[in-house]
């Protein structure tokens, strides 16, 4: 062999040997001691990055699950218990059991019950017609529909309603991450408690108004009467700035509240039909089921 | 010709109404008086409901730094003190009075006498502009007095009369300097007096060459003013494009015109600064363009502070039948009116009637990235980056971007070939990145 080709190929496999040597004892140097359990903990996570625990990202959860190694104010709403429950035995701790909620639209102004008064015609963003107006119905409280839920939804999971112009949220795909609480400028999206049969009481207002000018611009704003505050048996129901909240903790489904409302905001979903008493037809607010996503 | 060297476009002009002389507008039977009135903090009413109030009497004191008072605009009684539908829809709250005659405060001289001799006491100037509740009558109503006292170690130079009126169809301005040339000198001359500078230049375009003639020669008696005609360009009633384009100097970004040594007021705010000082007369009315193609008499009204739209519409000849929307302002930066009951605010400059078919937003269309927008924007900023920003919530990338720098004017939006709402998204993701910076400054 040519003596120039030998000492070539020595002095780079020299080189070779030198950087790996080198590389190694730098790697040592600077390793990074990870938990083992954060790659255990983020396989059981679902992996959506939604954002829903309050945390950038799932491997920013799980890191921080290994690292504070205390579930009580950490929860992921997307997995819901049974995530929470594989995590908890990973890491030899005790899990809460949290009632799994889902997002609930707090305004019933459809374009039947809210009629449009005035065209909204500047950038499709409720932020934005949120800041100009105070929306096409008159009502300053109310859901412009213009769908910055729908965009900022990454489960696909809520749409506007073509007839209605109101948002709508699948009962299936709802993982309660609350995107969409957060995106809404008029915080009229809500985390509720999706309840048994996901059956559900709330009122489906938010307008603060007083009694006339709200039902002025719509006809089934809550126009802060307290019929339902004087019928709720277990005093679930609060009034404030002529608005009534059930409160979901409180509130046993009992339906005692619906029929008594004069303007029909009080919303039931997926209750079986009621039996109509005779003499008073008519008196049904049932919404409809959800099905479509 | 002199201009600002960056950016602009020319809209079509449509003056209509530029050869209308100021009709008084007949006093309406109601008024009603929104009581935040300027940029800053809402004033606090002072009057209770039955109340009798004559005009010119305070209703309401500003009581922060940047607020200002509101007076009544007419004599009568206070009927009652409830929310009123702005501009938005949303409710301010307002001062409702019904009119009964015409009696005016005391010491308010109603006299057209000119008078000349000023204070030369630069307190009392400030206090009394303070006390009438001038505010700046360009659109934005930012507390004049605020303007006039110069924080330490900033010194003006200049002071700058804006007279452009760069808006079309706009000519209440106009109107103003041809009719009260005279006052409205001793006006700029009072400004200055407190400003302790002594040259004013009075910018205007050159698409009002009488309002030039008229007022340069009134100005040759005064040393120290003068008129700077200027190229016709839109925005140059910007403050930072009037200062480039008549002292070529550039405002820095984040900063006021003082930092150049400017102070920049409308030609409004200048005689409406004569009246409060010289004749102890409050801000309760000012001058608005009521105009529009299809409108059967565009004129330039004196209207009192708190009349609704709608009695503006009805001397103009009522509202047309294709009428499509009704502006508050230029149709640059105007906004739509929700309805017409909406009173008019010491900010309205016109009311403009657009035709049904011209008042339509075109549907947005993707954007082709032909940069007329970058072209366009005054401020050197990249609008569609912005907007895009913006639509995708980027703030902190936006704020590099220098979007707090965006002036609102439009003109992006106004070159779009694609008809995308630049500036709806630009407004927005401003405030966002508003609030933003806001938060930081409190941790």
């Amino acid at each position: 062999m040519n003596e120039t080709v030998l000492f070539a190929v020595l002095s780079l496999s020299a080189i070779g040997v030198a950087s790996a040597v080198i590389l190694y004892f730098v790697a040592q140097k600077f390793k990074v001691i990870e938990d083992p359990r954060i790659d255990v903990v983020n396989e059981i996570l679902p992996g959506a990055n939604c954002g829903g625990c309050g945390l950038a990202g799932c491997r920013a959860f799980a890191e921080e699950l290994v690292k504070t190694g205390d579930l009580s104010k950490l929860n992921c709403p997307v997995g819901g218990s049974d995530t929470m429950k594989q995590i908890a035995s990973v890491l030899g701790l005790e899990a809460e059991e949290k009632e799994p909620m889902i997002a609930v639209v707090r305004c019933n102004g459809s374009r039947i019950n809210a009629p449009q008064k005035v065209i909204f015609d500047g950038a499709e963003s409720c932020a934005f017609a949120h800041a100009l107006s105070a929306g096409e119905s008159g009502c300053p409280n109310g859901c412009l529909g213009l769908g910055d839920c729908v965009v900022s939804c990454k489960f696909d999971a809520i749409y506007i309603s073509p007839e209605t112009g109101l948002p709508v949220v699948s009962d299936e795909k709802c993982v309660a991450c609350g995107a969409c609480v957060t995106a809404c400028p008029r915080k009229i999206i809500e985390l509720r408690k999706k309840g048994k049969k996901d059956r559900r009481i709330f009122v489906s207002c938010v307008n603060t108004e007083k009694g006339g000018p709200a039902k002025k611009n719509c006809s089934v704003a809550c126009i802060g009467c307290g019929k339902c505050v004087k019928e709720c048996p277990y005093d679930a129901i609060t009034m404030q700035n002529n608005l009534a909240y059930i409160d979901y903790d409180k509130c046993r489904l009992c339906r005692k509240c619906a029929p008594v409302c004069p303007t029909g905001a009080i919303l039931e979903t997926n209750f079986p039909l009621r039996k109509e008493k005779p003499g008073e037809p008519g008196t049904e607010k049932v919404a409809e089921p959800v099905t479509a996503g | 010709m002199k201009t600002f060297k960056l950016g602009g476009v020319h809209p079509e002009e449509n003056k209509i109404s530029a050869a209308e002389a100021i009709e008084v507008l007949p006093l309406p039977a109601k008024v009603c008086i929104p009581v935040s009135q300027s940029l800053g903090a809402p004033s606090k009413v002072v009057v209770e409901k039955g109340a009798v109030v004559r005009t010119g009497q305070i209703i309401a004191k500003g009581e922060s730094f940047i607020s200002s008072n509101v007076h009544s605009s007419v004599s009568g009684k206070v009927t009652k003190i409830d929310d009123v539908i702005d501009t938005s829809g949303y409710k301010r709250q307002a001062v409702y009075i019904d009119v009964e005659g015409d009696e005016w405060e005391e010491g308010i001289d109603r006299s057209p006498e000119i008078i000349h001799d000023i204070l030369p006491d630069r307190d009392t100037i400030i206090r009394k502009i303070n006390e009438m509740g001038v505010v700046g009558l360009g659109g934005a109503t930012f507390p004049s007095h605020v303007k006039l006292m110069v924080p330490d170690g900033k010194k003006a130079e200049y002071l700058l009369i804006n007279g452009v009126e760069c808006e079309p169809y706009l000519t209440s301005d106009h109107r103003l300097m041809l009719e009260r040339g005279e006052e409205m000198i001793i006006g700029v001359k009072i400004l200055m007096k407190a400003l302790g500078v002594n040259k004013a230049f009075i910018g205007i375009e050159k698409n009002k060459q009488d309002a030039i003639v008229h007022l340069s020669v009134i100005c040759s008696k005064h040393p120290g003013i003068e008129v700077v005609p200027l190229k016709v360009k839109y925005p140059q009633g910007g403050e930072k494009q009037l200062i480039k384009a008549v002292l070529n100097r550039e405002v820095p970004s984040g900063k006021l015109p003082i930092e150049v040594g400017c102070v920049v007021n409308n030609v409004g705010t200048a005689l409406a600064v004569y009246e409060a000082v010289q004749k102890n007369k409050p801000l309760i009315d000012r001058v608005v363009t009521v105009t529009g193609k299809s409108v059967a008499k565009p004129s330039n009204l004196l209207v009192r502070i708190g009349t609704p739209v709608s009695a503006l519409v009805e001397f103009a000849g009522g509202l047309p039948e294709d009428a499509g929307k009704v502006i508050s302002g230029g149709p640059m930066m105007g906004k739509a009116l929700t309805s017409l009951d909406v009173p008019v605010v010491k900010g309205t400059s016109g009311i403009l009637i657009m035709k049904g078919a011209e008042s339509k937003r075109a549907a947005a269309l993707n954007c082709i990235r032909c940069g007329r927008c970058i072209t366009a924007c005054p401020m050197g900023l990249e609008p569609v980056l912005l907007a895009q920003l913006s639509e995708n919530q980027l703030f902190e990338r936006a704020e590099k971007e220098r979007i707090m720098d965006c002036i609102e004017c439009g003109s992006c939006h106004y070159t779009c070939p694609a008809g995308r709402p630049l500036l709806d998204y630009l407004r927005l993701g401003k405030n966002k990145t508003g609030i933003l910076i806001r938060n930081r400054g409190k941790k």
